[in-house]
């Protein structure tokens, strides 16, 4: 059986996964499937087989290379390469990476979802906005509270710069 | 300009004990990690990104309220020796103007005023790291001046910010807010009384995290430990810091009852112990700063029982910070081998202590008749 990426080698690793309820089969060569990280099945501890199906898999964030290594699309970062160093490469990485980014994330910090300052876009859409005007509203009852009124009188002013006209 | 016209003044605001509890705590610090759009991270940020980052920050300065009256100063055209001084003074991480690296690449840069506590480091390990650090205990005002910062800053430059993960970090345990609050706590009645052990696993139970006096990496000296949240994801900004002032109130609560039983159980070997710390700084003639800091322990912790009456805790604080390797370096002009450091370094001290006065024991003690002479 011929090679399924290079289509020259002798495929001897078989790799059968599942993409959207449907079931592919790969077959590699060695040299093939030491590019992708796959090794023989003496090196079995260290088998990336997670890595490599989303690799595989039609995850749209994902820009696979020649050759088949995952890299950001804007700075080329690989995978592999931010699990070395733990920084990524650039914004970008995030939407790259998301998947992985997401299991990692919620290891750490045990959620995956920002619920602090809603940061605008220039184009804000409303629910975006309404977000970002409960939040302030929320500091500057706090400013209140805690009589920090400069800082209650730059939060007023920025919600009455956000909210819509003829608003309260 | 240079980074210091005036080398006891800038940015050493947070060293002067006018904050609240600060017989415990020395400094509060929050500071934020923000990216620009369109510009590889700190890491991997070529020379041109780190430009445009930079100058895309120093345009807008003028129009930011906290950063009108700031200075730039790029890390490139400082002296070896000003980089320490800024890292000995907090301002700056190592990261920022260590031997790693990126030393001396351009791009890289601080963005101080001597008049506001808030600072920007540029292209660190994000392209901009917003820090306020104050004196005392002041999570609150800490958060407040620096959330004022961010959201003028904010509206100027855009930051790279993701619906789900929140403001996009370079490093993922600090994405979401990219808010890390720190309270720098002397903590010598716990770890007399064995008490820390407990109170430091507490907290990480918490959430939250513990460090030496230098942050990250750094190790306990002088009995500090920083205290401050591990997780930046999933709780609001106000939450974050709500939450560190909880527990470090608690922890304060906890050291005073430590106190409290030193002074009650253990009265002779507690008066002591701070006696003969203050008479080694007093006299000494040469001190490593690893033994100075476990001396200034003692004393600190007798200033704030008042067993060593008429002592302030601010001369104390400015021990710690103008005894280290650069701060003496930069006194004297030159180079300092360990040696001389260290006679440097007694020598200051001896003058620090001296010029606070005589420092009597309390009225009704045994011995109460004699105080130490001035020996310089």
């Amino acid at each position: 059986m011929v090679c399924d990426n290079c289509g020259s080698g002798d495929a001897v690793i078989h790799l059968t996964q599942i993409v959207n309820n449907e079931m592919k089969n790969l077959h590699l060569c060695d040299a093939c499937a030491a590019e992708k990280g796959l090794e023989g099945t003496d090196s079995g501890a260290n088998f990336p087989l997670t890595d490599f199906l989303a690799q595989m898999g039609n995850d749209p964030g994902t820009n696979p290379a020649p050759g088949g290594t995952r890299e950001c699309g804007f700075c080329g970062m690989g995978l592999d390469e931010f699990r070395e160093t733990g920084r990524l490469g650039c914004p970008h990485c995030w939407t790259t990476f998301e998947t992985h980014l997401r299991g990692l994330v919620r290891r750490f910090h045990g959620s995956t979802q920002h619920v602090g300052k809603v940061y605008l876009s220039p184009d804000p859409s409303i629910p975006e906005m309404e977000k970002r005007l409960e939040g302030l509203r929320r500091k500057l009852r706090r400013a209140v509270d805690l009589e920090d009124f400069e800082r209650a009188a730059e939060l007023r002013d920025e919600i009455r710069s956000l909210e819509p006209a003829g608003g309260a | 300009m240079p980074v210091f016209p005036d080398f006891e003044g800038p940015g050493l605001g947070w060293l002067d004990a006018s904050g609240e509890h600060s017989e415990i705590v020395l400094s509060t610090r929050v500071r934020l990690a923000r990216n620009v759009q369109g510009h590889a991270f700190g890491p991997r940020a070529r020379v041109n990104d780190r430009i445009a980052v930079l100058d895309g920050i120093t345009s807008v300065m003028p129009r930011v309220t906290h950063l009108k009256a700031a200075e730039v100063h790029e890390v490139a055209r400082m002296e070896p020796r000003t980089r320490s001084l800024l890292l000995e003074r907090h301002l700056a991480s190592r990261e920022l103007v260590g031997s790693g690296h990126r030393e001396g690449e351009r791009g890289t840069a601080l963005i101080f005023s001597s008049e506001r506590p808030v600072s920007v480091m540029v292209n660190e390990e994000d392209h901009l790291r917003l820090q306020t650090l104050m004196s005392g205990l002041r999570v609150y005002e800490c958060w407040s001046a620096l959330d004022s910062l961010d959201e003028e800053l904010g509206r100027e430059v855009p930051y790279a910010y993701h619906p789900e993960f929140g403001f996009l970090t370079s490093c993922p345990t600090n994405v979401g807010t990219g808010l890390r609050a720190s309270v720098l706590l002397h903590l010598p009645a716990l770890v007399l009384t064995k008490e820390i052990g407990r109170v430091l696993q507490g907290i990480t139970q918490v959430g939250l995290t513990y460090r030496g006096l230098h942050g990250e990496g750094s190790e306990v000296v002088g009995n500090f430990f920083q205290l401050s949240n591990q997780t930046t994801l999933g709780k609001s900004e106000e939450d974050l810091v709500d939450h560190l002032d909880r527990i470090v109130r608690q922890v304060i609560q906890y050291e005073v009852q430590a106190r409290d039983i030193l002074v009650r159980d253990a009265a002779g070997v507690t008066e002591d112990k701070i006696w003969r710390a203050y008479g080694l700084l007093r006299y000494a003639r040469s001190l490593s700063f690893e033994e100075m800091m476990n001396l200034l322990s003692g004393v600190r912790l007798g200033a704030a029982l008042k067993l060593l009456p008429g002592l302030r805790v601010y001369p104390l604080n400015k021990i710690m910070i103008f005894t280290q390797p650069a701060h003496l370096e930069e006194a004297v002009g030159r180079p300092l081998p360990p040696a001389e450091s260290d006679a440097h370094r007694a020598a200051y001290v001896r003058r620090i202590l001296a010029s606070e006065g005589a420092v009597s024991p309390n009225e009704g003690d045994p011995d109460g008749s004699t105080s130490p002479e001035s020996a310089d």
